[in-house]
């Protein structure tokens, strides 16, 4: 493990402070809740998609700085995709935070969430990064098999 | 808001000689990430001191048998060996017999055991377990176990906004009738000793069996089980420098007579029949199978060793660690400490503005400082503070104020980082 303001870049602590694309998205089709009990970490996502494309992203919760740092970039992120590229980019992302330590992380094509790479040295943390993206693909697949609580709901 | 703690023992001089002491612990010399190791996750698990060490190479290089059957030697001296460590155990907490002693894995184990066995025979529907909003999952889980398979009733006795029992509403729970109660010693969480001695007499006086949850204890107050009125004590021995997968459940022996077996399995039997089975005598019938024997003997190390530093000289130093960890950390802007108790033994629990516990502990850790940061499996303590998670430092008897010093240095230097 290495010094921690490796892990802390200023792009996590400034998302941390002000997380951007936070709060409810009245006109979301489709939503899903994560939870870490291991930090506590507890996120709702919110997007709205129509043909095969995220319009739209916005989430709430509250949790560490990584955690809360991951879903403010992730939703930055996601803004515009569709599924597919969604999925995709995670994928890319979960090779980067979960990779070896001591190999250089493959950051191609995956932009400003590079800064999460020191995650990786960090094992008990590497949860707190994904959990974010485990919500959007939850929410997702709840929304192609239209089994979706917001859904239900309406 | 904040009180002044007030130390169990006043007016002792600190004369612990902490820097040869903490020689005897391999494992406190090491650095991490080039700093040398504070050990501050003492309540998650102590170090192992030489002789613990030691006392478990001695076993597996000397005497390795199989206890209570073999006829050769090495079984004779290992039986020997654990039924000693039984005495310790038993000198250990002041049970008026060796027999009260049931060697566990660990606390949760004995309060596992008293659930399905004590519980299973006595506990009927309707009728009220009483535990404390301070309780380590440990003590929650096996008693919602049991309402699940006896209809029984749970009711919590609350904490003051100090995290100390309200005794006034723990008294009011016994207007109607209570069958059990299960409380912490010491909070695990918090760091709260609760008033055992009185809570027991309150339950007593009302007919009720009192478990007592002494992880958190045993490894810094002096125990009198007889002193306490507990029904039934529980501790493990790697929270008090002992091995992992060793414990012990302190049974009152009228109540351990009348309990019915728990495991079944070998050397709690006294004789088997296809047609039936005659048990052994207490406490063999509650230790099913090969136990840990190994483990046994080293859990006698650890009090041997605890006793060798002495109770008195170990809580006047361990004492002064703590009152200057609540006063410096305690007055750093922006830190706020998680229970306030006037009795407080081994723990801090303390929050940080705008940083979560985990950042914090990561942080620390990157400093060589070693604390807990979560719920501490005391999620229904978090929610009555209102706060997720806490970050936790708690101390043994090698921790010093310099270690206090480097934590505040730290804390600061997280502080600065999420500025």
């Amino acid at each position: 493990m290495s010094d921690a303001r490796e892990l802390y870049q200023e792009v996590i602590l400034d998302h941390h402070r002000r997380p951007r694309n936070f709060g409810p998205l009245p006109e979301a089709n489709c939503s899903s809740e994560g939870y870490n009990p291991l930090c506590g970490d507890r996120i709702t996502l919110y997007l709205v998609v129509a043909n095969d494309m995220i319009l739209d992203v916005s989430w709430e919760g509250s949790g560490c700085a990584i955690c809360t740092a991951s879903a403010s970039v992730m939703t930055e992120a996601l803004k515009g995709h569709t599924l597919a590229e969604a999925r995709d980019l995670f994928a890319r992302f979960h090779d980067v935070v979960t990779g070896p330590p001591d190999e250089n992380p493959n950051v191609d094509g995956i932009g400003k969430l590079a800064v999460f790479s020191g995650v990786r040295e960090y094992p008990v943390r590497i949860k707190c990064a994904t959990l974010p993206w485990h919500t959007m693909r939850a929410a997702l697949d709840g929304s192609e098999n239209g089994v979706s609580t917001e859904q239900e709901q309406s | 808001m904040s009180r002044k703690p007030t130390s169990l023992q006043n007016n002792n001089v600190d004369t612990l000689d902490v820097s040869a002491l903490r020689r005897e612990f391999p494992a406190l010399v090491q650095e991490v990430d080039g700093h040398s190791l504070v050990y501050l996750d003492n309540a998650a698990t102590t170090q192992k001191p030489r002789a613990v060490i030691d006392a478990l190479r001695t076993y597996y290089e000397r005497d390795n048998a199989n206890i209570h059957r073999g006829v050769h030697a090495l079984s004779v001296r290992a039986t020997g060996a654990y039924e000693t460590a039984r005495e310790k155990v038993s000198r250990f907490v002041g049970a008026a017999h060796a027999r009260e002693i049931v060697f566990v894995r660990g606390t949760t184990e004995a309060i596992n055991l008293v659930a399905s066995s004590w519980g299973s025979a006595n506990i009927k529907s309707g009728d009220t377990i009483v535990l404390t909003g301070m309780e380590h999952h440990s003590n929650i889980v096996p008693w919602q176990m049991l309402r699940a398979r006896t209809g029984a009733t749970l009711r919590i006795a609350p904490l003051t906004s100090h995290g100390e029992i309200d005794l006034d509403a723990y008294r009011a729970l016994f207007q109607n009738p209570v069958k059990f109660v299960a409380l912490a010693h010491v909070s695990n969480a918090i760091g709260t000793v609760n008033p055992v001695a009185e809570m027991a007499g309150i339950a007593h006086d009302h007919g009720a069996i009192v478990l007592v949850d002494g992880a958190q204890a045993a490894a810094h107050l002096a125990i009198d089980v007889q002193k306490l009125g507990a029904d039934f004590y529980a501790l493990s021995g790697h929270k008090m420098y002992g091995p992992t997968g060793i414990g012990a459940l302190y049974a009152r022996s009228d109540l351990l007579e009348a309990m019915p077996p728990w495991q079944g399995g070998g050397d709690m039997i006294a004789s088997v029949t296809f047609a039936q089975t005659t048990y052994n005598v207490v406490p063999h019938r509650f230790e099913a199978g090969t136990p840990n024997i190994a483990g046994a003997i080293g859990f006698g190390a650890a009090i041997d060793y605890i006793q060798s530093v002495g109770f008195d000289s170990l809580t006047v130093h361990e004492q002064s660690v703590l009152d200057y960890a609540v006063d410096a950390v305690g007055s750093l802007d922006g830190v706020r400490l998680i229970g306030t108790p006037v009795t407080r033994a081994g723990v801090i629990s303390f929050v940080m503005d705008g940083v979560h516990p985990h950042d914090a502990g990561t942080v620390l850790d990157g400093e060589g400082i070693a604390v807990r940061a979560g719920h501490h499996c005391s999620q229904p303590l978090m929610d009555f503070f209102g706060v997720p998670a806490t970050t936790r430092a708690s101390f043994g008897v090698y921790n010093t104020h310099e270690e206090v010093d480097r934590l505040v240095a730290g804390i600061i230097r997280v502080q600065e980082l999420f500025h």
